[in-house]
């Protein structure tokens, strides 16, 4: 497994798209740092990357990862390992140097910058979304043996989570802004990881409009630790929902 | 006419020297000291005008002393006077009156009453420096007086049951005082003020009250520099009232849907500067409120930084730092009668060709997703998602639901250089 591991990282080395990816990242904070003057605004920058551009980038790379190492698991495949152990070693390597990547990218302009208790939730929240979103991305991949349909499902989910499923909430709330909403609303804010993940810095960066009338329902569940738990939770589901369920293909999948 | 002169010199030498000899006790301002176990209210009784009674340390129970004369009583160390849970503490009616450095504890409580640990009527030149107030329903409760000095006085109250507590500072048809220095919570208001014109209200720390931090109503000419007021439960509600001088103040963690930083409703011709109003859920919610002059404040943090409802009217708002709010303005009409210049947004995304300092297209400060959400609460949820953001960015281009005369035409690039100590 840990060689495997090793092969695979350095697969991804080799692309130098990894490396791209982190510098990138520490391009955009740095230059977010040097045009903000303050850091609730810096948080407020890097929460659209975190939500927009890191679920694309993780989700395309993860996609075409996975084709680039086709012939590499057919050929691990043939050998005596178990399948899981060659699944699992390709997304934890894909999960680690993304998350690596981010961790590098964004976190160190912060070290040298300067950061508060938001950018740290930032940090943290941008790599469970990494995670959630190489999982979804492998999910697409074993649906599929065509790597250009696979992109296309995988766009789809990032336009689903991040446009689509937004625009479907609006339209609930206004259809049926006659009854108390703020339930449906929570229960619909966890079925979509970008959502949660935007709603977990909601309260960290929007903390006093949400103690108006119905933001403090949102405010005593998302603000409490039970609900930042909760949160958390659920978004660890997010990511080993999909892993599993590419798990399970993968195991009988005839590549 | 020198004789005329000399004989009131001679006169003048008799009287003094008569007063010299009068005995101690019966001399016209003479102090005297109240020991423990000893009557306050006696001792009060048996004084002169413009004696002093000097109250020595130690705990005292006694409640209703009344006082009705001028005197100053002052304490050492300050003496604790128990009013036993009933009635009031000191009842003053006199000028001139004087109460200084005392623990004034447990008042009782009455709805009917306002029991206050001082209680004032119809008084002039009185003065209440430097006492602890611990535990009352009302701390200082004034009614129909004048020229008052409020200073540095600590008054908390532990009641948890809000319906059950009762101002700190409480003022009713009452004109000239000078309220300064005092620390108050816990309490109703923070500081209370009803038909009290020509008041200054200087370095109070007002905080965690269950009520408004500051509340006044038909209260004219009245002013306040450099106060703190943080954490009460409603924030500060000033009403009905006109020529108000608000300066260097800060405002801050007024968390809630019923809470303001500031709630002007009906102010009219008042002057609000370099203040801070920051952390609150709605800083500034104006209500039929004209001709108000709001400058070089900052917004910082606040749900919504300005509430601006419809029904003022010639309000000019220039030079204020808008930073960090998640909603700068927001209002609930079309009409737009009030006047922004010269103010600083952190979220305008203009430009400045010409380097004056000033952005060349107007800010429009009301978001389009803020009137929504003042419809439909729930959609807050969805802010600052990408969705919500290109709704907003499109209406701030072509404005078709948010008013269309709302914009700050000299934005400015840069944060507002404000000066928030001096004065």
């Amino acid at each position: 497994m840990l060689k495997l591991l090793k092969y695979s990282l350095y697969n991804i080395l080799r692309t130098r798209f990894a490396l791209l990816y982190t510098l990138f990242l520490l391009m955009a904070t740095l230059g977010i740092y040097s045009l903000d003057y303050d850091l609730s605004r810096v948080g407020l920058s890097l929460l659209n990357v975190v939500l927009l551009v890191v679920p694309l980038v993780c989700i395309i790379f993860a996609t075409v990862h996975f084709y680039n190492s086709y012939e590499f698991m057919e050929l691990m495949l043939a050998q005596p390992i178990n399948r899981m152990t060659v699944f699992l070693s390709q997304i934890l390597a894909v999960g680690l140097s993304l998350c690596l990547a981010f961790l590098i990218g964004a976190g160190l302009p912060m070290l040298i910058y300067g950061a508060d208790s938001s950018l740290f939730y930032l940090l943290l929240v941008g790599v469970l979304l990494s995670l959630v979103f190489t999982g979804l991305a492998f999910l697409a991949s074993v649906m599929t043996r065509d790597k250009a349909r696979a992109i296309g499902i995988t766009l789809l989910f990032w336009v689903y989570f991040s446009l689509i499923y937004d625009g479907l909430v609006i339209y609930l709330i206004y259809v049926f802004y006659d009854y108390p909403l703020e339930g449906a609303t929570l229960a619909m804010v966890m079925l979509n990881p970008v959502d949660l993940a935007r709603v977990i810095m909601l309260m960290q960066m929007d903390v006093s409009a949400l103690m108006g009338f119905t933001g403090a329902f949102f405010q005593s569940f998302f603000g409490s630790a039970q609900g930042l738990l909760v949160s958390f939770s659920v978004l660890l589901i997010w990511i080993l929902l999909p892993v599993w369920a590419a798990a399970r293909v993968f195991k009988k999948k005839d590549l | 006419m020198t004789k005329f002169i000399d004989k009131w010199w001679v006169f003048g030498l008799f009287a003094s020297g008569f007063i010299v000899f009068v005995p101690p006790g019966l001399q016209a301002q003479s102090t005297h000291v109240v020991k423990v176990g000893e009557s306050i209210q006696a001792s009060i009784d048996q004084a002169l005008p413009g004696d002093t009674i000097f109250i020595s340390e130690g705990e005292y129970f006694e409640k209703e002393i009344i006082i009705q004369k001028p005197l100053i009583v002052i304490g050492s160390n300050f003496p604790k006077i128990d009013g036993m849970n009933s009635g009031d503490i000191f009842l003053i009616a006199a000028d001139s009156v004087r109460i200084e450095g005392l623990e004034l504890i447990n008042t009782g409580y009455a709805t009917q009453n306002d029991n206050a640990a001082v209680k004032v009527f119809d008084s002039r030149y009185l003065k209440v420096v430097n006492n602890r107030i611990i535990n009352t329903f009302f701390g200082i409760h004034i009614s129909n007086s004048e020229n008052m000095v409020i200073l540095d006085n600590f008054l908390e109250a532990f009641e948890t049951r809000s319906h059950r507590t009762g101002n700190g500072i409480h003022l009713w048809k009452s004109d000239t005082a000078l309220i300064s220095g005092n620390y108050i919570k816990g309490h109703r208001d923070g500081i209370y003020l009803e038909f009290v014109t020509m008041t200054e209200n200087r370095n109070n720390k007002v905080e965690y009250n269950h009520r408004y931090g500051l509340h006044f109503m038909f209260s004219h000419d009245n002013s306040y520099y450099h106060n703190l007021f943080r954490s009460n439960e409603a924030g500060v509600a000033v009403m009905y009232t006109r020529n108000v001088i608000m300066k260097y103040n800060i405002f801050e963690k007024s968390l809630g849907s019923g809470s303001y930083g500031v709630l002007l409703k009906d102010i009219s011709n008042s002057v609000m500067k370099y203040n801070i109003i920051r952390d609150n859920t709605i800083g500034i919610y104006m209500d039929g409120s004209n001709n108000n002059e709001i400058s070089y404040n900052e917004f910082r943090r606040n749900g919504w930084g300005i509430k601006l409802l419809a029904s003022n009217d010639g309000n000019h708002l220039s030079g204020n730092n808008f930073i960090g709010n998640t909603f700068d303005i927001s209002t609930n009409g079309r009409l737009v009668t009030n006047t922004l210049e010269g103010n600083f947004w952190d979220k305008y995304e203009g430009y400045d060709l010409d380097r004056d300092g000033y952005g060349d297209v107007p800010y429009r400060p009301i978001s389009l997703y803020s009137t929504i959400v003042e419809r439909i609460p729930s959609a807050i949820i969805l802010w600052r998602s990408f969705m919500v953001t290109m709704m907003d960015r499109a209406e701030r281009i072509v404005p078709a639901i948010t008013p269309e005369n709302m914009k700050d035409t000299k934005p400015k690039m840069r944060p507002n250089d404000i000066n928030f100590k001096s004065e």
